[in-house]
């Protein structure tokens, strides 16, 4: 008897949004699987360090919203902008869907048709990341999605797709699904920031074709109660190369995961993240990358900065296939603990059947470096702002993770923000 | 072994690692059955299979008792799978419990009096149980070390040697079934106090139906005057071996304890669930070392026997030090664990393996660190090796309690793939619960001891031989120790590099 069998969770009841054929297909699908795993609950092992009872809770736990006067991330990049509000898609506030290079289309558009590309990748890649470890509230996202967009480059866009996603009902559960894909040789950068509801399901499916080059950088809301979930899907053809970047300050309980496959030999993965809790805050970051090609590079670089009963959660696998000789897979996942409450728990696992492969994982959890400490405060720097500047180099090494010089900057001002609210 | 014949072995992998892996993972050497008379327990599983066991043992009451509510516990149990591993269901009622060797029937009081053809099969396998040549000196070559030794075949303690010379220092060494029923108050204390009887499913087997096994007391301030070793030998058909070890290690005592194992070659898969709780009082150390050597099944992975084994130590007493070592080249399935309990404040563990899968072996094994006291520190190095179509994984947990205050861990797990149908997996815990805690994993072989490696580079070593001598210095020690025969194999992988690991 099988493990998910036996652990098998509650299964939500479902209505699959009307549509045309190739979506209703996908959806059905996926409500078709919810059915037989159900939701997922402590026991599963994927969900050890993370209880997802407040993610698949039939009403989100509301949260308070949370006011800033600081500009949104990203705000300076010149990008199409499209704007959410609590998980609704609104026009209203949003740029013209026009990009050279790129066609932009809302799913609920493109659902109608019987016949899309679209067809080929949702459902598709989230459908592949189901085996062998099940990931139902991905599952749930298919069945039920009605907002997000699909969104297919052609050829090098001309500037990035932005999403904003605001948060202004305290009630709000959003569940919103993208499908993107990458033609032959094209290039696109995704961003995305905002807490987006008081819950949030998030699920983001990539196809990146032969030589076809996917960034995306993510801020995630700083609303100390949001909940989120999010998946990314993405699947690698040759020569092409997938980078993906989170930053998360505050929330009350993230999950990202991300489930990469290479399927084309000689392409370039990184999955990076920084993370600083304070207090009330639960960030796990779950990675499966499966290496099935030749000669194909992954990075999984984590940090985490953890204070006041906060927890860091990392959970990063490594798969190799038999024939995917030549493989580089590098994984390191860090926590540096600011006091004696905080809590940081890692599982990075490798699994290798192929032989001429370099895989190699660290990690390494601890408090602030006392001798990097002294040598600072020796040389006249206040004790706070030493702590400042060693935090801040810690969490960098996962920022640099980022290609775009702008894009990182923006994302170091923001950890400096949460450095200079620390103090105030 | 043909599969690694046929390989084709890469480039970076030298080739005297593919020879020590041959010699190793080659024809079982063990696979020789004795042919004397067995008495058995009637076949398959049920109460008055565990009241027999209890009886033949001519265990007290409370025994029973204590047997009879682990088997209860048991049919509530379900069998783990999380384990990478995947065997055929194992039919609990297709197997014996209990198998004796009809001339054990009446315990002999000396070895004198043990069945030849039992002293014949331990000195087949180069394990001397005559204690009186050894003593007189007469055959022991000079500096031949002494190492008393509890023989179990089956499911009985076949004679423990040396048992007077250790009385006198007041060192208990004996099966546990003469400590039930000589030694009863210090069993009942500890049995079951590190491994509960509901641990686990096969723990929980083990507490109904083990039918013997060893039994250590080292008394406090003692330091056990020589090496105590247990040799297990199964060899009766389908029979399940269920040997229980229970070591106290008293204030400021030590003691050196070694275990080996070997079965007959066989078809059919054979069942092992061992359970061995180790006690450490303030200042103890305990160092146990294991060379597992079941008879692995055959190139197509037919026989061979099913090791699920529950090891684990705790670390009650302040100060106290534990070291395990392990060797793991036997068995087709591995299940095994070997864990510390680091109760004590200042209290060390520390978890030496080398496990080689060859053929269609398959090994799931690691370690345990649970931190609760202050200033607590643990040391896991583990290398794994597989070849033909094995699969080995590394699992462990460290563990750091809020209370653990300045715990200190270091884990390097290495791993080698010797031929393109194997697999090497690793599966590392990590919960950290305090800042003051400091916690390092990594498998990366460059991440050794830097400041040692720093040390070898300046004498002029290249990176890779500096990096084999940390690494196989630290188990050199320890297989050095192991006084049976094939610790001979064990000290042949130590010539094994590190080149081409994988993390």
């Amino acid at each position: 008897m099988s493990a998910k069998l036996k652990n098998k969770g509650v299964v939500p009841s479902i209505t699959v949004p009307d549509g045309g054929k190739w979506a209703t297909t996908a959806r059905n699908a996926a409500a078709e699987l919810l059915t037989e795993t159900g939701l997922p609950h402590r026991r599963d092992e994927y969900w050890k360090y993370t209880d997802p009872t407040t993610l698949t809770a039939p009403e989100a736990t509301p949260a308070a919203i949370f006011k800033s006067d600081d500009p949104l991330p990203f705000s300076g990049v010149d990008a199409v902008k499209i704007v959410f509000v609590d998980g609704i898609y609104d026009p209203s506030q949003s740029d013209a869907l026009e990009l050279a290079g790129v066609e932009i289309e809302t799913l609920a558009d493109a659902a109608q048709k019987d016949i899309h590309w679209a067809g080929s990748v949702f459902g598709v890649l989230e459908g592949r990341g189901q085996s062998p470890v099940s990931r139902p509230l991905a599952s749930y996202n298919t069945a039920m999605a009605e907002q997000g967009f699909v969104i297919r480059a052609t050829g090098k866009a001309a500037k990035p797709v932005s999403f904003i996603y605001l948060h202004e009902s305290e009630t709000s559960d959003a569940v919103i699904h993208h499908t993107i894909k990458l033609d032959e040789g094209a290039d696109l950068t995704v961003l995305e920031n905002g807490p987006a509801a008081a819950r949030i399901n998030a699920v983001m499916e990539v196809e990146v074709a032969d030589n076809a080059a996917f960034h995306h950088v993510r801020a995630q809301g700083r609303d100390h109660e949001r909940r989120t979930a999010t998946h990314i899907f993405a699947r690698l053809g040759a020569e092409s190369s997938f980078k993906s970047f989170t930053l998360t300050v505050n929330g009350v309980l993230t999950r990202n995961d991300a489930i990469i496959e290479f399927t084309g030999d000689n392409a370039h993965a990184t999955v990076a993240g920084a993370c600083a809790g304070d207090g009330a805050f639960h960030h796990d970051d779950t990675v499966f990358i499966t290496h099935d090609a030749v000669n194909c590079e992954s990075r999984q670089v984590f940090k985490k900065v953890l204070r006041n009963g906060a927890v860091g959660v990392f959970q990063g696998k490594i798969l190799v296939q038999p024939d995917a000789q030549k493989t580089d897979g590098y994984q390191i996942s860090q926590g540096l603990m600011l006091d004696e409450n905080s809590t940081f728990q890692a599982k990075p696992e490798l699994e290798i059947y192929a032989d001429d492969v370099a895989c190699s994982h660290g990690s390494t959890v601890g408090a602030i470096d006392e001798t990097a400490l002294f040598y600072l405060t020796s040389r006249g720097i206040p004790h706070k702002e030493a702590q400042d500047m060693l935090t801040l180099a810690f969490l960098g090494e996962a920022i640099d993770e980022v290609e775009d010089d702008a894009l990182a900057d923006d994302l170091r001002s923001l950890l400096q923000g949460w450095m200079a609210r620390r103090h105030g | 072994m043909a599969a690694l014949d046929d390989v084709q072995v890469k480039e970076g992998v030298d080739q005297e690692t593919v020879e020590a892996v041959q010699s190793v993972g080659g024809k079982y050497k063990y696979g020789f059955e004795t042919d004397i008379e067995i008495e058995y327990a009637p076949k398959g599983l049920n109460e008055d299979i565990v009241r027999l066991i209890s009886e033949k043992n001519n265990e007290p009451e409370w025994m029973l008792e204590w047997r009879l509510s682990a088997y209860r516990r048991w049919l509530q149990m379900e069998e783990p799978d999380w384990a990478m591993v995947d065997y055929p269901e194992i039919d609990f009622q297709d197997q014996y419990y209990y198998a004796r060797p009809k001339s054990m029937a009446e315990k002999p009081k000396s070895l004198d009096e043990v069945d030849p053809k039992l002293l014949e099969t331990y000195a087949k396998l180069g394990i001397p149980l005559k204690e009186q040549a050894l003593l007189a000196g007469v055959e022991a070559p000079e500096g031949d070390r002494r190492v008393a030794v509890d023989a179990v075949f089956d499911s009985v303690s076949v004679g423990t040697t040396f048992k007077d010379e250790l009385a006198k220092a007041g060192v208990i060494f004996c099966s546990i079934s003469e400590a039930i029923q000589d030694h009863p108050e210090l069993v009942k204390k500890y049995l079951g106090s590190v491994v509960p009887q509901s641990d686990n499913y096969y723990a929980t087997l083990n507490s109904a139906v083990f039918s013997d096994g060893s039994f250590v007391y080292i008394p406090e301030g003692t330091k056990c005057p020589m090496e105590l070793s247990t040799y297990f030998r199964i060899n009766a058909e389908n029979t399940g071996q269920f040997e229980r070890t229970l070591i106290i290690a008293d204030k400021g005592a030590y003691v050196s304890y070694l275990e080996g194992c070997t079965a007959p070659q066989r078809d059919i898969a054979q069942l092992h669930a061992a359970v061995v709780e180790l006690v450490l009082l303030e200042d103890a150390e305990i160092k146990y070392s294991t060379v597992q050597n079941w008879f692995p099944g055959d190139e197509e992975g037919k026989g061979g026997i099913y090791n699920f084994v529950t090891k684990r130590a705790d670390c009650r007493g302040d100060r106290s030090k534990v070291m395990w070592t392990q060797v793991e080249t036997g068995s087709a399935v591995t299940w095994k664990y070997p864990s510390c309990i680091l109760r004590g404040d200042d209290s060390q563990g520390e978890f030496y393996s080398i496990a080689i899968a060859n053929n269609m072996q398959q090994a799931d094994t690691g370690t345990k660190m649970i931190h609760l006291g202050k200033n607590t520190k643990s040391r896991i190095v583990s290398k794994g090796i597989s070849a033909g179509k094995a699969q080995n994984t590394y699992r462990g947990l460290v563990s750091m309690h809020p209370k653990a205050q300045n715990g200190r861990n270091y884990t390097q797990c290495d791993s080698l793939l010797i031929g393109d149908k194997c697999g090497a997996h690793t599966v590392p815990y990590i919960e950290v619960k305090n800042n003051s805690a400091r916690v390092e994993h990594e498998a990366t072989t460059s991440k050794v001891d830097d400041e040692q490696l720093f040390y070898c580079r300046q004498r002029g070593m290249d990176e890779e031989e500096a990096v084999a001598l940390v690494v196989n210095g630290f188990c050199k020690d320890v297989l050095q120790a192991l006084p049976m025969e094939f610790a001979m194999e064990a000290q042949a992988l130590v010539a094994i590099s590190l080149e081409g690991s994988v993390g």
